[in-house]
């Protein structure tokens, strides 16, 4: 049986953003949030654009800053946390493949994706073997790898970014659209790659617009519209 | 664990005008911590308060020192400070030249720095001078020439080797990539980013670039009018700041 204990644990949270140079203006975004993810389990965010499934992905990671509630991520709050401990986790724990491949330009695709691994400490030989084989079966061509993955094609930034996000073997993590700009046969390898990912035990939360995907590797749906504040009229 | 810096209260003052105030804050061991605000707002006060080159009016700046563990860097006294600044801490500054002796070779300028530090074998000397060009890719064939024949980039490059060889444990920065082309700046980025994994070093970066302080930097603080007016993750200052000043700031910046 999976999923008993979880490995994240999300309570009553909300969050709401003040404009400060826009007259100060209060925008409630989300209040009385929960999920529970267990290890080995896919929960999947779903709610039509703006309900606040990046939201609360991101705060899940720490981008966000929650008004109440609980974010725990194995055992820290992330609501709570010191930057210190929230780097710890990241680094860790808490794995997030975002949209956007965000790098110092100039650094080789390689390196970019064993990056995770070398600040863990593992040896470089090791770190960039382990990169290889993940962009060697995301299909990166091998000329590119000691290119900058900032000239890349989209799709391309996409698998180096997934290829980066998995590179660590992250007991929790979080995945934006992770199959959304892939041809048929890289989208079975980015799926191949969840299922292995929950096989070894890692809880997993997800946005994903491919139905069929969601469907295949997610054992729940969680819409996010129950999360969203009721809008004052 | 104990953290590398602690630093309460700190205040300094130019006459009646604020330079900073009431700032403190914790660093600990591999931290890199950004300081981010525009011109005037009290961050290069701050860092030189802490790094010693300006004796502030009031706080603490506590460093846990190899032998005798934390120590108030403001009360010791002046050989004690002198010889941290030699090996424990290193400062970088935004224009090469201050950091760097312009009538020296480059080897020299790495050398010194380690003879500070009592090493006298010459051919030692020259070997780690030679290895720690070639970390910072400035090619061994150009040991001897002085760093005025070197472009901006490579001058900023020799003055963080010379920094690095006695492998401090904390490194001030001031605007380490200001005033370099923006593809000399990335290639600094990224040595910079490897340094500071490689070595476990901490550092306190000084920077208007909000672009330089999301690569580089773990934590941020924001200063404004010589006070911090918001700090915490670096990404989630930038990406939900809670301060108008730090949301009028991100909101500036121009997209490219």
């Amino acid at each position: 049986m999976k999923g008993t204990q979880a490995m994240i644990e999300i309570e009553n949270l909300s969050k709401s953003f003040t404009l400060h140079n826009q007259g100060g203006a209060v925008i409630p975004v989300m209040a009385g949030a929960h999920l529970h993810v267990g290890p080995g389990d896919c929960v999947a965010l779903t709610g039509s654009s703006g309900a606040g499934k990046s939201t609360l992905m991101r705060m899940i990671y720490g981008n966000y800053r929650a008004n109440a509630g609980r974010i725990l991520v194995g055992e820290t709050d992330v609501a709570r946390a010191a930057p210190r401990d929230i780097i710890q986790l990241r680094r860790h724990t808490l794995g997030y493949v975002s949209q956007f491949l965000r790098v110092v330009p100039r650094v080789p695709t390689r390196d970019v994706v064993a990056e995770p691994l070398l600040i863990l400490g593992t040896p470089r030989e090791a770190a960039l073997a382990r990169a290889e084989a993940l962009l060697a079966r995301l299909n990166i061509p091998e000329r590119l790898w000691s290119l900058s993955p900032t000239t890349f094609s989209g799709g391309e930034q996409q698998r180096v970014n997934i290829a980066r996000g998995f590179a660590h073997a992250f007991p929790a993590l979080l995945l934006d659209e992770p199959t959304a700009s892939l041809d048929a046969t890289n989208r079975e390898v980015v799926l191949t790659l969840i299922e292995e990912a929950k096989a070894r035990g890692a809880a997993i939360i997800g946005i994903f617009h491919d139905e069929a995907a969601r469907a295949r590797v997610c054992d729940r749906e969680v819409d996010v519209t129950a999360f969203t504040p009721a809008r004052a009229a | 664990m104990t953290p590398l810096l602690q630093v309460h209260d700190l205040a300094k003052f130019y006459g009646p005008r604020r330079g900073c105030e009431g700032v403190s804050f914790d660093l600990w061991p591999g931290e890199v911590m950004g300081i981010v605000g525009e011109s005037g707002s009290g961050k290069s006060t701050l860092l030189s308060c802490l790094a010693g080159h300006l004796p502030p009016d009031r706080g603490e700046v506590i460093f846990d020192t190899r032998g005798q563990g934390p120590r108030d860097t403001l009360t010791m006294s002046e050989p004690e400070r002198r010889m941290l600044m030699r090996t424990d801490w290193a400062f970088v500054h935004q224009h090469a030249r201050d950091g760097l002796r312009m009538g020296v070779s480059a080897g020299g300028n790495v050398g010194e720095r380690l003879m500070a530090v009592g090493a006298r074998h010459y051919g030692h000397i020259r070997e780690q001078a030679i290895d720690w060009l070639g970390r910072v890719e400035i090619a061994a064939d150009r040991v001897d020439d002085k760093p005025q024949a070197f472009s901006g980039g490579m001058q900023q490059r020799l003055q963080i080797a010379r920094n690095l060889v006695t492998g401090p444990r904390l490194v001030f920065m001031d605007e380490p990539t200001g005033g370099l082309d923006v593809s000399v700046q990335a290639r600094l980025l990224d040595l910079l980013r490897g340094l500071v994994r490689e070595m476990g070093l901490s550092a306190i970066i000084v920077t208007h670039d909000l672009a330089v302080v999301r690569l580089l930097a773990d934590r941020l603080m924001v200063m404004k009018d010589g006070r911090v007016v918001e700090d915490g993750l670096t990404d989630q200052v930038l990406d939900d700041p809670q301060h108008g000043y730090t949301q009028l700031l991100v909101s500036s910046v121009l997209q490219v």
